[in-house]
């Protein structure tokens, strides 16, 4: 039994003792100068497992008497978390050596990390998300005091633990009532106790385990955290905190509502809805007093995370594939987004704030004109890719009745549509300060390119995810 | 009442009382030996239940490692509790309400609380009985439980890389100390003998 379970189990097997011979031989080698090779090591190791599961079998497997799931969801998320991972690595590199941050455990909590979100995405038990919850969440609340010498960064990562293991709590609390009402914490059983009509323990049960989701995904009215820990942490840190994680706690917050409680849609429908509505409308109205762009990048992922969960709230295999197509879009968008703030810089020192960008465009046209794309992007204008993401969960919404939820969404997504066009009003029109340093490293002007070149191209077929997110999603919601 | 419900509600009340004072008492010493009292009483609990695994190992790891480490941390920090617990008063009205709004919950919770039904197929023996619980709990992690152990095993290595890679430094502008060069010092380059002459200074 146990060896047809490891070859379920094993990319992350694979990935988990990487991680660990990484760090002996760091150790006892070179240490902090193997860091170069290691990061670019840990972002082949990640492209190669991604291109292994993408490809693998597309059979749904269950591993552990059900404690692992592996079906077409788990793996479109763990492509998703995977790539975009490998693809924050390459550009952290350099922003980490210049201020001296590279050390050999940062690629390697990055594995770790990703190790905990694979087991998350693919979790079939409640014992099975915790720890993948807390794999991913430990490694994180490390790599955000990475720069431990400033006080911002320390705080950052304090703050994110505190709270972290607050909702840690909250989270285990629903478990536990969870597990008291159905006496398994099996997901498959726990749909079976459930039945259509749950009893009032099971409800706080859910919405226990529903608030500690919406701490992981950053989804008001649980987003407190979000802004200082963008702020504080060292900008590569805040672009893997904008991507992977984010992919990897709304699928799991899409695997527990579907296949724990997929019997009980009306009870979490509302909590979901009402979840969604303030985050688009919190993330849209507070970014618009925001000067510190990280600050207003932790402000437009929550209001992004109301629309993801937008898509979820509908309750349908569709609204699914809307959010795993939305989650998609906005992490290849953050990429590209946060390429051009790691370039921010003046004489060597970054630069954060927006009223910097002022007539960036005369300086460096590619550049300016990359991140219009972008911004339109994220703002949800036509005919950029963000505009379809949108778009999805915006008609999932409405074809599942909550056509309130979908109005709701277009207000909010037009007010927040002021502080993407603030930034590119600043970069095009906005009186001339003193210039930014031009120069940007290969690897961040590709990733700045590219995320920009998929906002224009993907318009025409969004490069095949739409088939492959309809039928991750038919896995899931059956 | 039989002697086991006595002993039930003598252990249940010390846990109370040992959790309440953890969290009331102004010395944080006597808050860690009223954690250790609390940790002690659920130990007699699971013993009650049958649990003797589990009673052993909350003694032996909670009351013998991690309190007594929580009494070393507590004694050798310098926090002054009284000045955190003064900030704390501040906000002591809203966070009991809140706390009691939710307590007043749970308790309709545990009002209309109904078990699922079939809970009891569900919540049948994982291991086959006659065997001894440690053996039990020996085959559940190592075979249905392998893989959760595991991860278990990696949040304890991500922690540990974590706290060396937040406090290790390997500092360059302080003084080491050479033990060659101790043996080595010369007392003639070392020293230097002057003559002060009574009543009047260098």
């Amino acid at each position: 039994m146990i060896s047809s379970d490891l070859s379920i189990i094993l990319p992350e097997i694979a990935l988990a003792i990487f991680a660990m011979v990484a760090l002996i031989v760091a150790v006892y080698t070179a240490k902090d100068k193997l860091a170069p090779m290691l990061t670019w090591l840990t972002a082949a190791v990640f492209v190669i497992l991604a291109f292994w599961i993408g490809t693998g079998s597309d059979s749904t497997r269950v591993a552990f008497e059900g404690a692992f799931v592996d079906d077409g969801f788990a793996r479109f998320a763990k492509v998703t978390i995977l790539l975009s991972a490998a693809a924050v690595l390459v550009m952290s590199l350099d922003y980490l050596e210049k201020r001296d941050l590279l050390r050999f455990e940062y690629p390697l909590l990055i594995a770790l990390a990703a190790v905990g979100m694979m087991v998350m995405v693919s979790a079939g038990d409640l014992m099975a998300l915790y720890m993948g919850l807390e794999l991913q969440s430990l490694s994180l609340y490390v790599v955000a005091s990475l720069r431990r010498d400033s006080a911002k960064s320390t705080e950052a990562g304090l703050k994110y633990f505190v709270l972290g293991a607050l909702s840690s709590g909250l989270l285990l609390y629903g478990a536990s009532l969870t597990y008291g009402f159905a006496g398994t914490t099996l997901f498959a059983g726990i749909i079976e106790a459930a039945g259509n009509e749950p009893s009032l323990g099971l409800i706080f049960g859910l919405v226990f385990l529903i608030s500690g989701f919406a701490f992981k995904v950053s989804a008001a009215p649980f987003h407190m955290w979000t802004p200082d820990v963008y702020e504080g942490s060292p900008t590569p840190v805040t672009a893997f905190f904008a991507t992977a994680p984010k992919v990897a706690a709304m699928a799991l917050f899409a695997r527990v509502v579907h296949d724990a409680f997929g019997g009980n849609v009306g009870d979490w429908q509302q909590i979901v809805a009402f979840l969604a509505v303030v985050s688009m409308f919190l993330g849209a109205i507070a970014a618009i007093g925001q000067t510190n762009i990280k600050r207003l990048m932790a402000y437009s992922s929550i209001a992004h995370m109301g629309f993801a969960l937008m898509g979820l709230a509908a309750g349908t295999a569709f609204g699914v594939q809307a959010m795993l197509i939305y989650m998609a879009i906005y992490v290849t968008m953050n990429i590209g987004t946060f390429a051009f703030i790691l370039s921010m810089e003046r004489d060597g020192r970054p630069v954060t704030d927006i009223a910097s960008l002022k007539m960036y465009s005369r300086s460096e046209p590619l550049k300016a004109l990359a991140m219009l794309v972008l911004l339109f992007s994220l703002a949800g204008v036509p005919p950029m890719v963000g505009f379809f993401g949108k778009f999805y969960v915006l008609r999932a919404a409405y074809d599942a009745g909550l056509a309130w939820l979908a109005i709701a969404g277009v207000v909010a997504s037009v007010i927040g549509a002021f502080y993407y066009l603030r930034i590119v009003y600043f970069m095009y029109f906005g009186e001339t300060e003193e210039p930014l340093d031009g120069q940007m490293s290969p690897a961040l002007w590709a990733a700045l390119m590219v995320s920009a070149a998929v906002m224009v191209f993907g318009v025409v077929n969004l490069f095949g995810i739409e088939p492959l997110a309809a039928a991750a999603a038919e896995t899931l919601v059956n | 009442m039989t002697v086991a419900d006595f002993i039930f509600y003598v252990f249940a009340l010390s846990t109370l009382v040992g959790g309440l004072f953890t969290v009331v008492s102004r010395n944080p010493v006597h808050s860690v030996l009223w954690l250790i009292l609390a940790f002690l009483s659920a130990a007699g609990l699971f013993i009650l239940l049958g649990a003797e695994f589990v009673a052993m190992l909350l003694m032996i790891v909670y009351v013998g490692a991690v309190a007594v480490l929580f009494l070393f941390v507590v004694m050798m920090l310098d926090v002054d509790f009284a000045e955190l617990k003064a900030e704390m008063t501040k906000y002591m009205p809203l966070a009991l309400l809140i706390g009691v709004i939710i307590l007043m919950q749970l308790a309709l919770a545990f009002g209309a609380w109904g078990y699922s039904d079939g809970i009891e197929t569900r919540l049948a023996a994982p291991v086959d009985g006659g065997i001894q619980n440690t053996a039990g709990l020996g085959t559940l992690l190592y075979d249905k439980y392998f893989m959760l152990f595991q991860l278990a095993g990696l949040i304890l290595l991500v922690a540990m890389i974590g706290a060396i890679v937040l406090t290790l430094r390997h500092r360059q502008d302080i003084k080491r100390q050479d033990i060659l060069a101790q043996m080595y010092r010369d007392p003639a380059k070392a020293m230097e003998l002057k003559d002060v002459k009574p009543g009047q200074g260098l």
